[in-house]
């Protein structure tokens, strides 16, 4: 694949849609050569068939803020059979996210107030307590998968919170997670049909949620807000499925890997974990900052409602467009030293793994929550530092940067 | 150079001149004043520079465009005066404007 990106640009343009390209890690000089040599690149034959690949940072922002050129109407992810499923009664899943206003303002309401700062305030005192739990049971000077361990327990101890799902059964959520992000042969999905048969398993599960629910009175988890809420009563029971499914994603692919991208990132850069524990008060940006650099959701879908110009290129109605945010957080031009990890960089929000317009993340604020409270905790628990024993492995996906394990040792 | 007032959620006043020609946001993050984040660099992107500006101003500085106040729906507890602080751009005649932040950014 390294030789592929040093090669001349094929006639029919390089396809960076591979998910290998991905579980190896070796996405990087292949999207650099992109952002410099053809920013706006045409590929006219994958296996999904032809698409676009947006790659530099002011060209996403142009894409991801014009809803009305670039639709996200079935289109959010490169292979739509990911999104629509084989069968006529497959579960569709993305919900709101797959949706152009005004249904998609309609629905995105619904669960905005669960996600908003107000009301995370009140999951802090119990994301902390679990965060110090998790760490005190952790071997030190033993290796350990960081990946299962911290990562996923947290994340799926909050996701069962916030959904208001049963706790002794979150791991069920990183499954359908898996399953949702997942493609045959990425080592989770085996084929369509499989895939299909878990996703109306999950559907079962929450609709038989959402009615329990129903019969209860309201409470401030999402299930029940969806269940008793006009909006969410009005919702037929696959849009129903469809909203839970981005969520699951939403919650759980984003935080757990940027969680494994927290250990990977200081161990590769032990003078920036050197920085931090001078200095605490860099936490924020810090966060910020693994966001940036790992950028959990790598890539979203578009298709054009119109033919529109951009970098030079004219791209038609009806042409496939993804915006390759992991590409454009490496931008030179929009960021400097880009490449390199810096916890106390200028403006370090200044980053597209949130995305940007009206589909912009709904749980950044969540995201940045749990990452701020973890670094505070293992600061806390006063180790020299996290070493990562193995070199981690990767999801196989173009979409969702995935941390499948990741083998540590805590120093003491 | 007009001098202008941002106020954060929990009163904490900032006093800062505001050169004409930039926006609300771009003078906030310059100053490090806290409250204002900015994330999209000014695109009216994000709504994470939602600021109310005071009433006695409201008609002066104007309304949010059609695309700003797409993104307004977004921030939490949006007003009547809200406004994306990249959108606006200080005039000179502007002394004494006041901005008010909300309790965070969303």
């Amino acid at each position: 694949m390294e030789d592929l990106a040093l090669d001349a640009l094929p006639a029919e343009g390089l396809d960076v849609s591979d998910p290998s390209i991905f579980a190896q890690n070796l996405q990087g000089p292949i999207f650099e050569r992109l952002r410099r040599e053809d920013p706006v690149h045409y590929c006219s034959k994958s296996p999904y068939g032809p698409y676009w690949s947006v790659t530099r940072y002011k060209d996403i922002i142009e894409v991801d803020s014009n809803h009305g050129a670039f639709s996200s109407a079935g289109a959010t992810s490169l292979d739509e059979v990911r999104a629509k499923g084989v069968s006529a009664d497959a579960t569709p899943i993305g919900g709101f996210l797959s949706m152009d206003p005004p249904g998609h303002g309609a629905q995105r309401k619904i669960v905005t107030p669960a996600l908003a700062p107000s009301n995370l305030v009140k999951f802090q005192d119990l994301i902390r307590e679990r965060t110090r739990g998790v760490l005190g049971t952790l071997p030190i000077g033993e290796e350990f998968d960081w990946a299962k361990t911290v990562s996923v327990e947290l994340t799926m101890l909050m996701l069962a919170t916030l959904l208001g799902f049963p706790s002794e059964g979150r791991l069920r959520l990183k499954r359908w997670s898996d399953i949702i992000a997942g493609v045959p042969g990425d080592g989770v999905v085996e084929s369509w049909e499989q895939r299909d048969q878990e996703l109306k398993e999950m559907a079962r599960t929450f609709l038989m949620l959402r009615d329990e629910r129903r019969a209860q009175e309201p409470a401030s988890d999402l299930l029940s807000i969806m269940a008793h809420s006009p909006e969410g009563q009005a919702l037929s029971d696959m849009e129903f499925a469809s909203n839970v499914s981005i969520l699951i994603v939403g919650g759980n692919d984003t935080t757990r890997n940027s969680m494994s991208a927290t250990v990977m990132s200081f161990h590769e850069n032990p003078g920036e974990w050197a920085k931090l524990k001078a200095n605490p008060a860099m936490i924020d940006s810090a966060v910020s900052e693994i966001i940036r650099c790992h950028t959990p959701i790598m890539s979203q879908g578009r298709r054009a409602t119109q033919d529109y110009e951009l970098g030079g290129k004219t791209i038609r109605k009806g042409d496939k467009v993804m915006m390759w945010y992991i590409s454009g957080n490496r931008d030179e031009t929009a960021i400097r030293d880009a490449d390199r990890f810096i916890i106390d960089r200028q403006n370090p929000r200044h980053h597209l793994s949130f995305g940007f317009g009206i589909h912009r993340c709904l749980g950044n604020r969540l995201a940045d929550m749990q990452l701020r409270i973890l670094l505070e905790e293992i600061l806390a628990q006063g180790w020299s530092r996290i070493e990562v024993t193995q070199p981690p492995q990767f999801a196989q996906s173009s979409s969702v940067r995935g941390v499948r394990s990741l083998p540590v040792r805590i120093h003491p | 150079m007009p001098k202008v007032t941002y106020i954060e959620a929990s009163g904490a006043e900032h006093f800062v001149d505001a050169p004409t020609g930039l926006s609300a946001m771009e003078v906030a993050i310059d100053n490090s004043i806290p409250g204002i984040d900015g994330d999209c660099g000014g695109q009216a992107a994000c709504a994470t520079c939602h600021v109310f500006v005071d009433e006695a101003w409201s008609e002066e500085v104007g309304g949010p465009s059609a695309h700003e106040a797409q993104m307004l729906e977004l921030a939490e507890g949006a007003q009547q005066n809200s406004r994306l602080a990249c959108q606006i751009n200080f005039r000179s005649d502007w002394d004494g404007l006041v901005l008010r932040m909300p309790a965070a950014q969303f």
